[in-house]
């Protein structure tokens, strides 16, 4: 982690917590540390429970999908980790989610700060209609002053993370929609990892998109997930065999088995998880 | 317990490939049969009825192999279907080698009937083994079709059995040779069968290893007994 984010991290979001030094300085051979603990959750939607009391920790720089049938509560359960659910009168969360020891449920966090903490990339690229440049710079504006060489160097540091860099450097001032669906993806990615966050939640990031595009986001997470913790929702149940460490498949708004990928796919501990990824689900 | 896909076409390649590995199972069967009753009724005919059929064992083995490798590409199979497809590749690795084997006692007979067809060893071990072997593949191939892994366990732990005779056969063969080197050559000969009838039996036992496999998805290949008898049961 850079020392931009520890500074952050510290002064804002952890205040000394013992834990975050040992997230910071987390190294390869490092015991696993949880970027997130979540605890007893429990989600509403006005009176629909879309979550029944999840326990489940994410990995610090791993990779962790969430697999299940439509309105399973996995698309819930990531918007809950970043409070995306607050833009939404009704909708509630109990329970806790320690992110490095903080609850961010809490009420009276700075939510926009947790946001940028925990970034998100949603279903289809949704690019802000302006430049690519403006795109990445526009973000990173609200959390930090930065020079205009900086903010340059910032730019293209992100595009480099997206794997976009070579593709968009000759039409930096073009605007993001000019972008082909999967050039606008990684954008996303790239104005998430700008503001050089601790944690990515990417939902569904390649339903959109052509093979190829898939294939280059899929290799994308595989190069983040030395630096950041991804939590990914897909519908694609090879693609979450590919790309993540630790699989969660859930059902009706509970999680029903939470393990390391391999076990997942090929010898789940529970008849419903089997049947879902064998696809006898009926 | 919902055993069918939501595509009935991915239930049809998986049953084909199960009933085809069993075919190949049948045919590989009677081919042992066929050349144990060829060593012990000393017929050439029989003999030479294996030498020829072993093409066809090989010829299955190419086709499940590439029906696996099709299914595989196509339909992306996970867990249990996962398991099954790896273990009916490996099982007809396993059945084509026993094949193998059985061309080999076909061709040792033939030799030992036209060279020496009133040899004074006694084979009675061979003969016995011999139907054991058939008896153990028959039954790792029943595990096998009805995914039974208790009996599985039970396959594996006989063929211990196979393996007490051959060497009791061996050394009584040594006994033979050392005591008339004129019987050193279908000596020889006779050991190769012995060899191969206790391989068959090997065969037999992976394939029922891997039956333990597909239904608990524990690897029990070079594991003490007694741990593979708790995977098989649990």
């Amino acid at each position: 982690m850079t020392t931009t984010m520890k500074s952050m991290f510290h002064s804002d979001i952890n205040q000394g917590n013992a834990q975050s030094e040992q997230a910071t300085n987390t190294s390869s051979n490092a015991p696993a540390v949880n970027a997130l603990e979540i605890k007893n959750l429990n989600f509403f939607y006005g009176n629909f429970q879309g979550l029944k009391d999840i326990n489940l920790n994410i990995l610090e720089r791993k990779v962790t999908a969430f697999i299940g049938p439509s309105g399973c509560g996995k698309s819930t359960l990531l918007r809950t980790l970043n409070r995306m659910y607050d833009l939404y009168p009704g909708q509630r969360a109990e329970g806790e989610i320690m992110f490095y020891g903080e609850n961010i449920l809490e009420q009276g966090k700075d939510v926009n700060l947790l946001r940028s903490r925990i970034g998100m990339v949603f279903q289809k690229p949704t690019p802000f209609p302006m430049s690519i440049y403006e795109n990445i710079a526009f973000g990173v504006r609200l959390y930090e002053r930065l020079s205009k060489a900086e903010m340059d160097e910032r730019v293209e540091w992100a595009l480099n993370k997206a794997a976009l860099w070579n593709e968009a450097k000759d039409k930096l001032n073009q605007s993001g929609l000019s972008l082909s669906g999967g050039q606008q993806q990684r954008l996303c990615i790239a104005r998430g990892v700008a503001v050089k966050p601790s944690v990515l939640l990417l939902d569904e990031p390649t339903s959109a998109l052509d093979p190829i595009s898939t294939a280059k986001i899929e290799e994308l997470i595989n190069e983040l997930k030395k630096e950041y913790t991804i939590a990914i929702v897909t519908h694609n149940m090879q693609q979450a065999a590919r790309v993540s460490d630790f699989t969660a498949f859930m059902y009706l708004g509970e999680l029903v088995e939470y393990g390391k990928t391999d076990e997942i796919f090929i010898k789940p501990k529970k008849k419903e998880t089997e049947d879902y990824i064998t696809g006898r689900f009926g | 317990m919902n055993d069918r896909h939501l595509s009935s076409q991915f239930d049809e390649d998986l049953n084909s490939l199960c009933s085809k590995l069993l075919q190949m199972g049948g045919l590989v069967e009677s081919q042992i049969e066929v050349a144990m009753r060829g060593f012990s009724e000393t017929s050439l005919d029989l003999c030479n009825q294996v030498i020829e059929r072993e093409k066809s064992v090989n010829t299955m083995e190419v086709e499940i192999d590439s029906a696996c490798t099709e299914l595989i590409a196509r339909r992306q199979p996970t867990a249990r279907d996962l398991r099954l497809v790896m273990a009916i590749s490996k099982a007809i690795t396993n059945l084509e080698r026993a094949g193998d084997e059985a061309e080999i006692v076909a061709k040792r007979s033939k030799r030992v009937i036209e060279q020496a067809p009133n040899y004074k060893i006694n084979a009675a071990e061979i003969k016995l083994s011999g139907q054991m072997a058939i008896d153990l593949l028959r039954r790792s191939l029943d595990c096998f079709a009805r995914l039974d892994a208790v009996a599985a366990a039970k396959v594996v732990e006989d063929d211990r059995q196979i393996d007490e005779e051959f060497r009791g056969f061996v050394r009584k063969l040594i006994t033979y040779m050392a005591e008339d080197p004129k019987m050193i050559s279908t000596g020889l000969d006779l050991l190769s069968i012995a060899k191969s009838i206790e391989r068959i039996g090997d065969h037999a036992k992976n394939i029922a290893e891997f039956v333990i496999y597909i239904v608990k998805g524990a690897d029990v290949r070079h594991v003490p007994h007694d741990t593979l008898v708790r995977e098989a049961t649990r």
